[in-house]
């Protein structure tokens, strides 16, 4: 029997019909790292294990759990800390490897933290949101009745992607037909040029369109107690502040991108039976979805992102059996600013459509207004963890958002906290990661199963 | 500009001999006729992976275009800012391929523009790389003077 790995998890057919595990898995304890940017590059004592058990000691305690309780393990390996940005080898010996340092796996967690029940383990599974669609997937199988998902991203010494290749004189492999002309990242790049596609096809300004998104998100971050900006730059930028933010490829500018940091948030994923007795009100996976656009050439364009959004979209409806007007909290994925519209756009969250968005930034995305566009804050105001957009939907829908919802890190917090919507919260939907390839997963506060 | 060198491997070395020869082919599936680029192991169509390669003449037009400012690849950091422009083939809009628009100054590209093939010669370097042509050239683009 195949095992579920990264291959096989995913729901990826065009009618896929109601997911046969909807309302059967729930999300029932969420824990979070300290956070924090670069190692000084002497001491490990920030080891992203080390905050990968911070976060997972935290996530149990949470939902009120021992590690004798679970019995499943999921990670991924997709931290960002890859031989582009640091060269390599990167530690002298005796270390012969980096489990536990840059990447923190399963089998290490299990020794480390002791569990001793585990009779499911992959610690290959994609990054946010793939990762845990995944654990979904895995407890709707039953082949684990408490799993922890953990997601840690790093942030080490030196400038990003400036090693390994793009250091060197030489394109290898695919890039051949990318890197000599300055093309790195899809997420960054392509996106960019879709970006610019977009403004010239709805008429936006491709200068400042997204200011009132970039200081919505900072305000957002800094009402989440454990975010970097909160912790380590709590003041608010202002539009001005964005336009004069440097460019990084014009019209990206650094303001349009997350910072990334050094944290690891973990999740419980249980059987909604198993969530009954346990301390938090559960949240019910009711969907998970996943869209990868093939491509037909060297870059994706506009039209091709915003079928490949609509496509996730009716995937997602019809595994839910819920519509664009029932979604309540959107936490789509705002790594670069530049294309978190697709999303906003393709699911058609407060009746935005195609070529809208940036009117609708212009509108009141405050929390506390009647569209509070990524409560969480997202990646570009909470630091580049790329978990926030779930912990924001397991918050609001406990309404506990920007307070004590860890339960662990804040004891003085307020419950619920600032961040917390007026709005209705009995759904949550949210995804990653880039418009040409995502998976999102909607949550509610009703498991829909009878 | 120096770009970074290409080191033709397996499936796509015809494709750069073939420029050293002024000649830009692309693989053509000869199970449903479709164009592909970069080159690829399967169509991106029907899934085949019988391809012909067809000359195409490279005329295109300018879709979209950004401006790098902070590369991340040593090579180019010297000669920033410097356009990235998406330039669909006319034979075939829907493949598409990247270029830096020499002679378009950074920041005034003409989107919508024609623009034709050129070769570019790599910048070489002292013990090149034995699986590159020290005399390689690149595909590059130029806006047609109107």
């Amino acid at each position: 029997m195949v095992s579920l790995n990264r291959n096989n998890f995913a729901r990826t057919q065009d009618h896929p019909g109601v997911w046969e595990h909807r309302g059967e898995v729930a999300v029932t304890g969420w824990g979070q790292s300290p956070i924090d940017r670069r190692w000084d590059g002497e001491s490990f004592d920030k080891t992203m294990g080390a905050y990968a058990m911070i976060a997972i000691r935290h996530a149990l305690a949470d939902a009120g759990l021992t590690l004798d309780d679970v019995d499943g393990l999921l990670t991924s390996p997709e931290t960002r800390v890859g031989d582009t940005w640091a060269p390599r080898p990167y530690f002298d010996p005796p270390y012969d490897s980096e489990d536990g340092i840059t990447l923190v796996s399963c089998e290490w967690i299990q020794k480390q933290m002791g569990f001793k029940n585990i009779k499911y383990m992959e610690s290959n599974s994609p990054a946010m949101a793939g990762l845990m669609g995944h654990a979904a997937q895995a407890v709707g199988e039953g082949l684990a009745e408490v799993l922890v998902a953990w997601y840690p991203m790093g942030n080490i010494e030196g400038r990003y992607e400036q090693g390994g290749q793009n250091a060197t004189d030489y394109a290898r492999g695919n890039s051949v037909f990318t890197a000599p002309w300055g093309y790195q990242s899809g997420a960054q790049m392509n996106a960019l040029m879709v970006f610019q596609e977009y403004c010239r096809k709805y008429n936006y300004p491709v200068n400042g369109g997204l200011a009132p998104f970039a200081v919505n998100q900072r305000r957002n971050g800094l009402m989440t107690p454990w975010s970097f900006y909160a912790q380590h730059e709590p003041y608010q930028i202002t539009e001005e502040d964005y336009l004069n933010s440097r460019y990084v490829s014009e019209p990206l500018r650094v303001l349009d991108c997350d910072r990334p940091v050094i944290a690891c948030a973990a999740f419980v994923f249980t059987t909604a039976e198993r969530a009954r007795d346990m301390r938090q009100k559960p949240v019910y996976v009711l969907n998970h979805a996943t869209a990868r656009h093939p491509g037909r050439s060297t870059m994706d364009v506009l039209a091709e992102h915003q079928s490949s959004c609509r496509r996730l979209a009716n995937m997602m409806w019809e595994g839910s059996g819920l519509g664009p007007q029932d979604v309540d909290i959107f936490n789509p994925y705002d790594g670069y600013l530049t294309f978190t519209q697709q999303f906003l756009e393709g699911f058609q969250w407060h009746g935005v459509q195609e070529g809208e968005a940036m009117d609708f930034y212009k509108g009141d995305l405050r929390v506390e207004g009647p569209h509070p566009y990524l409560s969480s804050g997202g990646n570009n105001g909470t630091g580049r963890t790329r978990s926030a957009i779930m912990s924001d939907c397991i918050e609001q829908l406990r309404g506990q958002a920007g307070g004590m919802g860890d339960g662990v890190q804040h004891p003085g917090a307020p419950n619920p906290g600032p961040r917390q919507v007026q709005v209705r919260h009995e759904t949550a939907l949210f995804g990653a990661l880039t418009p040409g390839g995502a998976t999102f997963l909607m949550f509610g506060t009703d498991p829909m199963t009878s | 500009m120096p770009k970074q060198i290409p080191v033709p491997s397996g499936a796509n070395k015809p494709f750069w001999d073939a420029l050293n020869e002024h000649r830009l082919i692309l693989q053509n599936c000869t199970n449903c006729d479709r164009l592909q680029y970069p080159v690829t192991q399967r169509c991106d169509q029907c899934g085949g992976d019988s391809f012909e390669w067809k000359e195409v003449t490279g005329r295109g037009h300018i879709l979209e275009y950004f401006v790098i400012r902070d590369s991340r690849i040593r090579r180019l950091q010297g000669d920033q800012p410097l356009n990235l422009a998406l330039i669909t083939l006319d034979e075939d809009p829907g493949i598409n391929f990247l270029s830096n628009l020499p002679g378009t100054p950074a920041g005034e590209v003409p989107v919508g523009a024609p623009v034709e093939l050129i070769f570019e010669p790599i910048v070489p370097v002292e013990n090149l790389d034995p699986a590159c042509n020290p005399n390689q050239l690149i595909h590059e683009w130029r806006v047609i003077a109107g």
